[in-house]
């Protein structure tokens, strides 16, 4: 009996060591981004701290809650976000639908379309609205030979053409959980629906939709993240009249050289991620937002 | 025709007529999502400083104009070298990770797993400064090897959960039997286990390139000097007025892109048959 118990103790141990060889395995990968990212991101996070006297003070995040100009910046940076995840709610969940109904041959010609944007590079496409939506843009000489509007419209370098080109560059990251969604729903659900006399509206609301909600609600916190932390587009589209926390982190840096006031607004940022991503872990398995994405 | 219009579009629904909005709305957001990117390609011929579409007098001079400045000549290389070094540095140490996490059983997995995620969960303005201030402390800022091991971070969790997901989906006592006949662990993965991940590590290596050969915020404040990338350039001349020369790189960059992905999509047609 003692030398069974002796041999199991040696081979859990046996066990434990290798298991601790292989999990050294990702080693390279967790120091690069200890040293590259979390070290990094843990000094702005205490530079965040240190006041101009270079003592610690929370002047940082006061200057935050009292002047009105940071008051702005967060209140424009949480309307983008919303506006942009209703914007795809919108336009992408329709979509979904569409392509999820049609036979496979087709739906993947239709996904090519989804999936096309998804790879083009990000600032391609943000240039891209940027010549379209110009003075002297296509879609102002269109409007106009066509008559929808006689002067040509501002339509860039404003609130219009950020939301226009962030709800482009978002749509895929909407697009892509939803119609997963869809496609894993058992058509007879729908049938036996209808079999008990719902019409087709009713079993929509009532069986299809609920059940491709996590998919819906996966999606749009993904786009809403992604939308928190955005720089590009709006620093391009929006003109210098859309300034996003993002955009502010940078002029802290570039212009004013402030690490302390760029710092602590990148600790709010990261904190305003992480509490919402806290939050949706409770109400639904994160793995599938790491699906959902590239 | 009609009948089409009358039949129901399933077996429970509405006919395709009255669904006839849903098709016409679909159709519209799918050409919206895909001309403007791909309208950049006919305006960068354009000889007008408008880049008008269609143009009206057709020319090669944004082109020109890119292939003749050295500026961003110095930027394309800088582009293609970060990209491919970060591609083969990303791939080996996530797919490392991603199977030794994937194979170990100790309390740390989930933590290190979380981690790995990190750089795509932190915003990159972020990853950006805190890379910014690290280098002036490393002193590599305006490096190669700066843009690299940057690049490599964001790209790192890609390559871990392309991989990862591949291995969820194998099955792991075929390695087992080639260690039960006596190869020990590294010959077993390299020529039991990675033959038949092959594909997944293709694919994120592919991710790993584009993940460097895309990305602005961070090169924006650690390349430059002898190595700014292309889209750090691409950013700053967008900062100040519409170049149209951006059109013609545009054009190159989605070549490079659609070549990428459609060379992955050959590659994955190709999984199927194994010696």
């Amino acid at each position: 009996m003692q030398a069974v118990r002796l041999n199991e103790n040696g081979l859990r141990t046996d066990q434990r060591l290798e298991w601790l060889k292989l999990f050294g395995l990702s080693s390279p990968a967790i120091l690069l981004i200890l040293i590259i990212l979390i070290i990094p991101v843990g000094w702005l996070f205490y530079v965040s701290f240190i006041g101009a006297d270079g003592n610690f003070s929370l002047e940082n995040y006061g200057r935050m809650i009292k002047s009105k100009s940071y008051a702005r910046i967060f209140r424009v940076t949480f309307e983008v976000s919303f506006l942009t995840t209703g914007l795809c709610i919108l336009i992408g969940y329709p979509l979904a639908y569409f392509i999820s109904g049609l036979p496979n041959r087709m739906a993947n010609i239709c996904l090519i379309t989804v999936l096309l944007p998804f790879w083009t590079s990000l600032l391609v496409r943000t240039y891209a609205w940027l010549v379209l939506l110009q003075k002297r843009g296509l879609i102002n000489d269109w409007a106009i030979s066509l008559g929808l509007w006689e002067e040509p419209i501002k339509l860039v370098h404003n609130l219009t053409g950020t939301l226009i080109g962030m709800v482009h560059i978002m749509l895929p990251f909407l697009i892509l959980p939803v119609y997963s969604a869809m496609k894993a729903i058992d058509q007879d659900y729908m049938k036996a629906a209808a079999n008990l006399g719902a019409d087709p509206k009713r079993a929509f609301w009532t069986v299809f939709f609920p059940l491709t909600t996590p998919g819906l609600f996966a999606g749009a916190l993904m786009v809403f993240i992604l939308c928190l932390g955005f720089f590009v587009t709006p620093a391009v589209l929006g003109g210098g009249k859309v300034i996003m926390v993002s955009m502010k982190i940078v002029s802290n840096i570039e212009l004013f050289v402030n690490w302390g006031a760029a710092s602590a607004l990148g600790v709010v940022l990261l904190v305003l991620t992480i509490v919402i991503l806290w939050i949706a872990s409770r109400f639904l398995n994160l793995e599938q937002l790491t699906n959902g994405g590239r | 025709m009609l009948g089409w219009f009358r039949a129901p579009a399933t077996e429970t629904q509405i006919t395709h007529g009255q669904r006839l909005w849903l098709y016409v709305i679909s159709v519209i957001i799918m050409v919206l999502l895909v001309t403007p990117s791909l309208i950049v390609i006919p305006m960068s011929f354009s000889d007008s400083q408008y880049l008008e579409f269609p143009p009206e007098v057709w020319s090669t001079r944004w082109y020109k104009n890119y292939f003749g400045s050295s500026e961003w000549m110095l930027a394309t290389r800088t582009s293609f070298i970060a990209a491919f070094c970060t591609m083969i540095l990303a791939t080996p140490v996530g797919v490392l990770a991603a199977y030794g996490l994937h194979c170990s059983k100790i309390r740390f997995v989930r933590a290190a797993f979380v981690l790995m995620i990190t750089p795509m969960m932190v915003p990159s303005v972020l990853v950006a400064i805190g890379a910014f201030y690290a280098y002036v402390k490393l002193k590599i800022l305006y490096t190669m090897t700066g843009v690299v091991l940057a690049h490599t971070v964001l790209a790192l969790p890609l390559v871990v959960i392309v991989t990862g997901s591949a291995l969820k989906s194998y099955d792991m006592t075929q390695e087992d039997a080639a260690r039960s006949l006596g190869a020990p662990r590294w010959k077993a993965f390299l020529t039991v286990t990675l033959p038949q991940i092959r594909f997944a590590v293709v694919t994120s290596g592919l991710l790993a390139f584009l993940t460097s050969f895309d990305e602005v915020v961070v090169a924006m404040f650690i390349s430059g000097g002898e190595n700014p990338t292309l889209t750090r350039n691409m950013f700053n001349a967008l900062r100040d007025q519409i170049d149209p020369t951006i059109a013609s790189i545009s054009t190159i960059m989605i070549l490079v892109t659609t070549l990428l992905m459609v060379l992955a999509q050959v590659f994955g047609q190709q999984k199927k048959p194994l010696k």
